[in-house]
């Protein structure tokens, strides 16, 4: 339905989109006890763990390879090799993730090669699982770098099998970069009430949710086990969340025969059913569990209480293609326009399904300048949406990421039936929240002759 | 009951305008306009509370209740009456009576010291003092303590006897008008005034309905002199006297006070409504009429037909294009009174079907009104239950309910849309615009998508073809660590047969389904 644009302008204002390695360094940090370790100069990994730290307030394990002028134009090869050594070294990680950049992309390095040499040579690194996904920062956004990233852990992780063992209570959840950790334990206890086993890949429900733990670590402080990924290979089912995860599906059907299906959203009354109806089928449960029942009772009530504020609401969104989808589609649901669709990568299936007319591959700039012609009333995107909210004098709702201006942002939930509730209190309650209190003008109408006021003080007289 | 609030209530229910009052013989007449209430299957409001509706919309005074809690605490800022000047009106002031106070009988002091309070915090123009049941009883005079500060603070205190055992909240109403008359219309003077003053009583200006109307006002050059009482200064409903006309707006309840005007002060009046827009042509025409036969200028007649003639043209040009969005459905109105018929006229142009209008509170005229407009009576009636209202809506006799806000949920819980067509409403539905802005509001309601995807089928509405064979759950409950072990080791699920209802077919427990889903598999609700 939608159509993609591209402003034809070289002046990129306000970035709506984080980097690709970001969206690796992310989906590395799902792996338990694992550190994320970009290749490139340092400051692309301090910028992008600066950003990663302002959104979850926590400790975040991120390194970089440290690239200088000289090893980037004989190579990194050997910058590689020390900063496994030393990440070994000090924090002992079962995992190391390396996000390649655009400055090493840009000089065209063979990465895999030369982590195949490295490995093969040094097998005082076997103890550590080392996997490698090219995501030059050129090209698309977080969530492709994301997507490349699992794509890679599961090509490293998942073994190729001829034949199927499949452990047909056992689920693999697929999750896309837009799932809050709060998001992902939603998805879980739904599987798990339907007394399905998941197997959540990447899971940073358990490393990002900002916990306390007992001791200090230098990686990862939960996430998907690294020997529980080749498990995924024995699922009954992959379930995707999220367009960008096809690939990532394919590769382990492709491997292990694994069928799979994608949701490209679990918000909005609809898009949750069919989640729960493959849950039925996979379990066999013709009755829902009762509190899935429930809750979805409770969304149909919810929905009517909110249909009064967001039917016919001018909705101004900026995001990746898979929330922006997931958000849009429950908003135009309830009788919500979506007047300004500005996203960040132009790879993904679902921007011409996006029920808009036009998406914008853009920035807040754009987003701003669209929202402001169109007159939104309310917009959606990150926390640098605030600059336009403040210039438009609009309501935000802070979704994707990242969101700094705000605390929290791990436990968003806006998915499964209780998500979506919560999503639409939340428009809804910020819709109320700008109180309009009419005025004669807004009419047409004079106002009231000033002798009709009354004056304290001459009263007194 | 005080005597003199007897004989008040006696008055104001014996009204010579009101044709209801009228018709009736002498014995009907004795017992007044307001029905008994059935103890156990009464809804509504009480007097006091009518009385607020009518009076609180006087924005710069400070509306100070005198009772316990209850009244007050819970009835204060639930209104729409909306304000272009001050925003006092909007605090809710009562004496808050405690056991102590009630049986002490500090209530008098206590108001009075309220009162001060008020006065010394706010200045406002006056303070209106209204009596409730508890206050009534135990038989503080509010009169009394009203007189005797207004005298100390040389702020108008005004006594408003309403408590609400005496009645409806259209006695409320009735009371109230007489409160004004008593203290307030007559007590000061315009500084000038013109042939085209008029009195508007009977519109609150609930969410800025009579901005929508003033415009037209305002071109006309018609001033609102009297405001009785959407968006009043204190000022003006005390220079009502001296306005050459009233119009009185949708309302029996405060007809004497219509006439009592006409009476004291040569004020006359005419009824007429801003709903609709036929209804809305016609009570400008009815206004300009009489404001020229009582000395404005013959050439308002002209103005007033080009006015009419200009703005009818640009709202059926404007619904025109809303016609196609809302032509066939089927409109429920359950609101009474005066809108039984105000709106259908105008809804049945846009090519709408009405399939029911409530009659409620509404006169023999209005009855014939909606006769005439739709043909016969088979679509009017009085009450509905809701059980009767849901099972209507339910089973699709209407695509729409317009009503006030306690059917709202009839309709919701039947997925049903619905829109505000009451006092409580949000927006503003009067005048030529208003009627643009409703017809919106109707297009907005009923062509929501989301009507459609709750009325569809739960996920489990439909049966599983597809058979599996499971293994037991393993592992053990997170919430309780209970182990799932003690489950069959290999279930069977038989596919469900695929004919039959789909409901019925779910509801008939199946054996071995029942068995695993309940207890082992559920894991969340163990």
């Amino acid at each position: 339905m939608a159509r993609l644009t591209h402003p034809r302008h070289a002046l990129s204002t306000n970035p709506l989109k984080s980097s690709a390695p970001l969206g690796a360094a992310l989906a590395y940090l799902g792996i338990e006890k694992s550190i994320p370790l970009f290749h490139g100069s340092q400051g692309c990994t301090a910028f992008a763990m600066v950003h990663l730290v302002r959104h979850f307030k926590e400790a975040v394990p991120l390194q970089t390879t440290a690239m200088n002028e000289v090893s980037t134009i004989l190579g990194g090869a050997e910058q590689i090799e020390e900063a496994i050594g030393n990440l070994r070294k000090k924090s002992a990680p079962r995992f190391i993730g390396i996000a390649s950049t655009a400055l090493t992309e840009t000089r065209g390095e063979d990465v895999p090669g030369e982590l195949r040499e490295i490995l093969a040579r040094r097998r005082d690194f076997d103890d550590t699982r080392i996997v490698y996904a090219s995501t030059p920062d050129f090209d698309g956004a977080l969530q492709d770098g994301w997507a490349k990233a699992v794509e890679a852990i599961v090509e490293a992780l998942v073994a190729r099998v001829t034949e199927r063992d499949p452990d047909l209570r056992q689920v693999t959840l697929l999750c896309g970069s837009h799932l809050t950790p709060a998001e992902i334990e939603e998805l879980v206890r739904m599987i798990r009430a339907f007394g399905l086993l998941p197997l959540v890949l990447p899971d940073i429900s358990s490393s990002l949710d900002g916990h306390v733990s007992d001791d200090w670590s230098g990686t990862s402080l939960g996430g998907t086990p690294v020997e529980r990924i080749a498990d995924a290979a024995r699922s009954a089912c992959t379930l995707v969340i999220g367009e960008q995860m096809r690939g990532a599906a394919k590769r382990i059907e492709d491997r292990a025969l694994v069928p799979y299906q994608v949701f490209p959203s679990v918000t909005g009354l609809k898009a949750v059913d069919s989640f729960v109806r493959a849950l039925m089928v996979l379990s066999g449960s013709q009755e829902p569990p009762p509190s899935i029942r429930r809750d979805r009772a409770r969304l149909i009530d919810a929905a009517l209480d909110a249909h009064f504020h967001i039917g016919g609401l001018r909705v101004a969104i900026g995001a990746d293609p898979d929330l922006m989808f997931a958000l849009s589609t429950a908003l135009v649901s309830m009788g919500a326009e979506i007047v300004t669709a500005v996203t960040t990568s132009p790879h993904s299936p679902v921007i011409e399904r996006m029920p808009c007319d036009e998406v914008i591959l853009g920035d807040l700039g754009d987003f701003e300048h669209s929202a402001r012609e169109t007159g939104a009333q309310i917009l959606l995107t990150h926390s640098h949406g605030r600059h336009a909210a403040h210039s438009l004098d609009l309501p935000l709702v802070r979704v994707g990421f990242p969101i700094f201006d705000r605390i929290g942002a791990q436990d968003i939930c806006r998915v499964g039936y209780r998500g979506t509730r919560a999503f639409l209190y939340e428009i809804a309650n910020t819709v109320q929240a700008q109180h309009h209190r009419s005025r004669p003008e807004d009419f047409g109408a004079a106002p009231i002759a000033e002798e009709f006021n009354h004056v304290p003080h001459a009263a007194l007289n | 009951m005080t005597d003199a609030l007897k004989s008040k209530i006696a008055e104001v229910f014996d009204e010579p305008a009101c044709g209801h009052n009228v018709a009736k013989t002498d014995q009907q007449r004795k017992k007044g306009c307001s029905k008994a209430l059935t103890p156990g299957a009464a809804a509504g409001g009480c007097a006091f509370d009518g009385a607020m509706i009518a009076l609180q919309p006087i924005v710069d005074v400070a509306h100070l209740i005198h009772a316990p809690l209850a009244c007050w605490g819970n009835g204060w800022d639930n209104r729409g009456a909306a304000s272009s000047g001050s925003e006092l009106y909007r605090s809710g002031f009562t004496t808050d009576l405690t056991e102590l106070d009630i049986v002490m009988g500090h209530g008098e002091k206590k108001l009075f010291r309220a009162i001060r309070e008020v006065i010394e915090e706010h200045a406002p123009p006056a303070v209106f003092v209204y009596a409730t049941c508890v206050t009534a009883l135990v038989g503080d005079d509010i009169d009394a303590v009203c007189k005797a500060a207004t005298e100390k603070f040389g702020t108008p205190c005004v006594p408003v006897n309403a408590p609400g055992f005496v009645g409806s909240k259209n006695l409320g109403n009735k009371l109230a008008g007489e409160a004004l008359l008593d203290h307030v219309i007559g007590t000061v003077e315009p500084d000038f005034t013109t042939p085209y003053d008029i009195n508007i009583i009977g519109d609150y200006n609930l969410s800025g309905e009579l901005w929508q109307v003033k415009p037209l006002l305002d071109r006309l050059g018609i001033r609102i002199l009297g405001a009785i009482t959407g968006d009043a200064r204190y000022r003006q409903v005390a220079m009502a006297h001296r306005a050459q006309l009233t119009m009185l707006v949708c309302s029996k309840a405060l007809i004497s006070l219509a006439r009592k005007l006409d009476e004291r002060y040569g004020i006359p009046f005419f009824e007429g409504s801003f709903y609709g827009i036929t209804d809305t042509s016609q009570a400008l025409r009815t206004m300009c009429r009489m404001l020229v036969e009582r000395g404005a200028d013959a050439g308002l007649l002209d103005r007033c037909e080009m006015l009419i003639t200009e703005e009818e043209a640009k709202v059926w040009a404007e619904l025109a294009l809303l016609r196609p969005r809302v032509a066939g459905r089927k409109v429920l109105l359950y609101t009474g009174g005066h809108k039984s018929w105000s709106v259908v006229s105008a809804l049945q142009e846009l090519g709408m079907e009405v399939v029911g209008t409530s009659v409620r509170k509404a006169t023999e005229e209005d009855k014939t009104r909606v006769v005439e407009i739709m043909g016969d009576d088979v679509h009017m009636f009085e009450n509905m239950a809701p059980r009767d209202m849901y099972k209507l809506l339910r089973e699709a006799g209407a695509d729409v309910l317009m009503s006030g806000g306690r059917s709202q949920f009839v309709a919701l819980k039947a997925r049903v849309p619905w829109v505000d067509v009451n006092q409580e409403k949000h927006e503003p539905y009067a005048g030529y615009t208003g009627m643009i802005d409703l017809v919106r509001a109707i297009d907005r309601a009923v062509n929501n998508p989301m009507w459609e995807e709750l009325r569809s089928d739960a996920p489990w509405d439909s049966p599983l073809t597809e058979g599996c064979v499971l293994p037991a759950p393993r592992g053990s409950c997170p919430v309780t660590n209970i182990p799932a072990g003690f489950a069959r080791p290999v279930t069977l699920v038989p596919p469900m047969p695929p004919q039959g209802h789909a409901r019925a077919a779910a509801a008939a427990p199946a054996e071995g389904l029942a068995a695993i889903i309940s207890s082992a598999t559920d894991f969340e609700d163990c």
